[in-house]
């Protein structure tokens, strides 16, 4: 099955004009081009955050001019860090460029809707900028009715549409991907041949195309209230404001799981890659991928224990949420178990793998607390909430996200990177990223709330603390962009697998070629063909790989 | 700045209890995140690529490990499911003698209003050893009552009434938040809540004010918004009697269906902002609307007071 070398072979890159960009169908560029565009929004968000990580270096308000000011910052830093980064980051750049790679297809099934996916999020981004540079809005992203709906005076219908349109980017996206899965798989890629990076998206898409519209629904709602004042969530106007709760969580804590998913697929590529082992229960983690998908839907409440909802609604939540921990939990234990008896390099996409292992697997656990509707009541919309989920969405599905881009950027760019400079990024975002939010947690059971532009002057220091974390790891973000960008200055060096990874992707050139393989090939074996033996030798040929 | 603290202070009788379940639960995180990351740094040293250690016969899959940790996982989930549970119940339920404060929540200020009368802003005074509900709600939009001392949250909404209770066990200054987000002055949305001996706080209850208890202030709303003119017997109009209405089921017409409503919080203000919404059996929707008429705070009063004439008839 690996592709015969021919001497001259046009690689998807060949082509410069800005036209052949735009007008692009094929799954690799309008993954670069979601790369593109997420990077510019991942940077205004991570700008948003860093002015708020100043701000609250002292109680009392000072860098900023007015609590407005800050209130629009975590507002802006949310939408843009959710909607237009982390909801698109692994499913659209590394998804849309790897599925048909993996499964051994020349594109996606509907390659124009692909496109149009990403200009839905160009429009929706648009406007989530314009709205940025306009004046802004302070609702949170969470949009509570019916301060939304009633009270604010900033731009939330604007937002509001900005979240709207960019959900049909989410929706086009899954289903394109659920479609291609199904149909388009070379002969003999089973279901049980897929690599799990392709479950954990298969899983993720049925999330996008079943929850993101009940988000739409419920922000056209908020427009519809707001601008025409028909009572739906504002009691004064005979609405009920807990409805709006209901229907947001409903997609966004399914929408976690679109963030975090993606994140363990390519954690599932990388560990067996770099430990030289077969993915250790192949079937059981396919499988929790799906029950994930399907409990995550049920747990919405949880968001919900002192909302005034009843007690009984509670404890189901309460129950339902320890219930979708386990196939977090058999995740975890597998990708361990991997690695013995491996024969293991620390390579950066390895570094990266294990980081979110280790931080996925504390935000995991402190979501315990939360699930415990008893020690809920105490910590709901405190720091300790900051802290759980910035360990899911930041130190999982960022750190998977750059662990994944390190890992496949041979094979999307053609060339290695500086490995030297890479391990340093790791680390520097690992160190970072634990002292930004650990501490967040001690405030958070101290009780300082989320969303505080001035607090009391005891939680100072654990908040100083916080900030001198947030600027390593601002570092440890910089560096990757830096150093990736550079490598492009030499022509393409990688080899077609300078990692000797097994999976369908490896077995074209890098870059691949406009139709990503010369042949389709017929997959005869699973996704995971790694061995410890030997894998010194792979060694002598694989030291090209760290220039 | 150097004075800080790394834990809050215990200052109601489910602090203790929570913060069990707290340290149990972070112990569980600790072990597991412990084992994770020595499992991973021990893999990563004994079978690194250079070592010649032994490799042979790994398992593909293993039946029995994957049991036990799907069993391990479920059942330290289900003892930890059970335990925030049942505190959660305990959390919910007021005892019969809790000592009632009425709360409301406003853009961007807490009014806190004793059934004796003297009300306070961002302030709440309670006594030592004795439970306290609060029975709560919001002028505008959604605030939330947080005292990280007491480990009790309570989120207060528009339109209807949400309760909390705790008991005060440490005398002692503590902080009051505003917990869920509420615009501009969120941060600023708080102040103190003061746990005194039950004799000082009697005699700051009776400092100040006007003398005139809740109930008192509520009668005399009563008659100002015209309630009396046909609630206390009229020759012109047939409205119904409210002595001793108050937490008694209501025969509200439903259609050609009677059912039985309890006149509790909620009936009582829906019945006075949306009186046709539920009319009582036998009597004509004829009652003109008060919303927009009479602030959250007088609300509370004018219930009180109906309440408390249905203390005076039960007791006769």
């Amino acid at each position: 099955m690996s592709a015969v070398a021919v001497e001259f072979k046009e690689d998807y890159l060949q082509a410069y004009r800005l036209k052949s960009w735009l007008l692009t169908t094929d799954h690799k560029r309008i993954g670069l081009l979601y790369m593109a565009s997420i990077t510019f929004f991942f940077f205004v968000g991570g700008a948003a955050a860093t002015i708020m990580r100043l701000e609250l270096m002292t109680p009392k308000g000072d860098v900023l001019s007015s609590p407005d000011a800050y209130n629009r910052l975590f507002t802006i830093h949310g939408v843009v860090m959710i909607f237009f980064f982390l909801i698109p980051s692994i499913p659209a750049v590394l998804g849309n460029f790897l599925i048909p790679l993996m499964i051994g297809a020349r594109d996606l099934a509907f390659p124009i809707l692909n496109l149009l996916s990403w200009y839905i999020l160009m429009i929706g981004g648009s406007i989530a900028i314009g709205v940025l540079i306009f004046g802004g809005v302070d609702t949170g992203w969470t949009f509570y009715t019916p301060f939304s709906t009633m009270f604010s005076n900033t731009m939330v219908v604007p937002a509001a549409t900005a979240v709207f349109i960019t959900g049909f980017s989410s929706i086009l996206t899954g289903l394109n991907f659920i479609v291609t899965i199904h149909t388009m798989r070379a002969p003999g890629m089973t279901w049980f041949r897929l690599p799990l990076f392709v479950w954990a998206l298969y899983a993720t898409s049925l999330i996008m195309v079943l929850g993101t519209p009940v988000l739409a629904i419920a922000v056209a709602l908020v427009a519809v209230e707001r601008l025409l004042h028909v009572g739906i969530f504002d009691p004064a106007l005979g609405g009920d404001p807990i409805l709006f709760q209901h229907l947001f969580w409903f997609y966004s804590h399914p929408a976690v799981y679109i963030m975090v998913l993606p994140g363990m697929g390519v954690v599932a590529e990388i560990v067996p890659c770099f430990s030289r082992r077969p993915i250790f229960g192949y079937k059981l983690i396919a499988f929790s991928s799906v029950a994930i998908a399907v409990l995550g839907f049920l747990v919405w409440g949880h968001h919900m224990f002192v909302s005034g909802q009843s007690m009984y609604a509670g404890m189901i939540f309460s129950f339902l949420s320890f219930m979708v921990a386990i196939p977090s939990a058999i995740k975890v234990f597998n990708w361990t178990a991997t690695m013995y008896k491996g024969s293991i390099r620390l390579d950066t996409p390895m570094l990266y793998a294990l980081g979110f292992i280790g931080l996925f697997t504390m935000g995991g656990l402190t979501g315990l607390m939360l699930a415990s509707v008893g020690i809920d009541v105490h910590v709901h919309d405190t720091y300790l909430v900051v802290a759980h989920f910035h360990y899911i969405m930041v130190g999982g599905a960022v750190m998977a996200y750059l662990g994944g881009i390190h890992f496949w950027w041979p094979k999307l760019s053609g060339r290695m990177y500086s490995e030297l400079l890479g391990k340093l990024s790791a680390l520097t975002v690992f160190i970072g990223f634990n002292l930004t939010f650990f501490p967040q947690f001690v405030l958070g059971y101290l009780g300082m709330p989320r969303r505080y532009y001035e607090y009391p002057a005891e939680f100072q220091v654990l908040n100083v603390l916080s900030t001198a974390g947030a600027s390593i790891l601002a570092v440890g973000y910089v560096l990757p962009l830096a150093y990736l960008l550079f490598s492009l200055r030499w022509p393409p060096d990688a080899g077609p697998n300078p990692w000797r990874a097994s999976g369908l992707e490896w077995q074209t050139d890098s870059p691949p070629p406009v139709h990503n393989f010369e042949e389709i090939p017929i997959v005869t074996r699973g996704p995971y063909q790694y061995s410890p033996e030997g894998a010194e030798a792979i060694d002598g040929n694989g030291d090209d790989a760290s220039r | 700045m150097w004075n800080f603290s790394l834990f809050p202070d215990q200052a109601s009788t489910i602090a203790k209890h929570v913060d069990a379940l707290y340290f149990f639960e972070l112990g569980i995180a600790g072990f597991f995140t412990a084992m994770i990351c020595v499992l991973i740094l021990a893999f990563a040293a004994r079978y690194r690529r250079k070592s010649t250690v032994d490799r042979s016969n790994p398992p593909p899959s293993s039946k029995t490990l994957e049991i036990i940790w799907i069993g391990g996982p479920l059942l330290l989930g289900l003892t930890m499911f059970t335990w925030g549970a049942i505190l959660f119940y305990k959390m919910y339920d007021p005892p019969a003698d809790a000592l009632e404060v009425y709360v409301v929540g406003k853009q961007w200020m807490w009014h806190a209003q004793h059934s004796e009368g003297r009300a306070e802003i961002n302030e709440l005074h309670v006594p030592l050893g004795r439970p306290i509900k609060l029975t709560m709600t919001s002028q505008d939009v959604i605030h939330s009552f947080f005292i990280p001392a007491f480990r009790m949250k309570q989120d207060v909404l528009p339109g209807r009434y949400t309760t909390m209770w705790f008991e005060p066990a440490k005398i002692g200054r503590y902080h009051l938040f505003c917990a869920e987000y509420c615009g501009t002055n969120h941060s600023a949305m708080g102040g103190w809540v003061y746990v005194m001996e039950p004799v000082e706080f009697q005699q700051w209850l009776s400092q100040a004010g006007t003398g005139a208890s809740m109930a008192e202030q509520g009668e005399r709303l009563f008659v100002q918004y015209h309630c009396a003119g046909c609630h206390r017997g009229s020759q012109t109009v047939h409205a119904p009697r409210l002595e001793g209405v108050y937490g008694r089921p209501v025969p509200v017409q439903q259609g050609k269906e009677v059912r039985f409503t309890l006149a509790d919080y909620r009936y009582i203000r829906d019945s006075i902002l949306r009186p046709k919404s539920e009319v009582v059996a036998g009597y004509e929707p004829v009652m003109p609307s008060f919303e927009g008429q009479i602030t959250e705070p007088d609300l509370l009063k004018i219930i009180a007071y109906i309440k408390s004439i249905g203390a005076k008839e039960a007791t006769q």
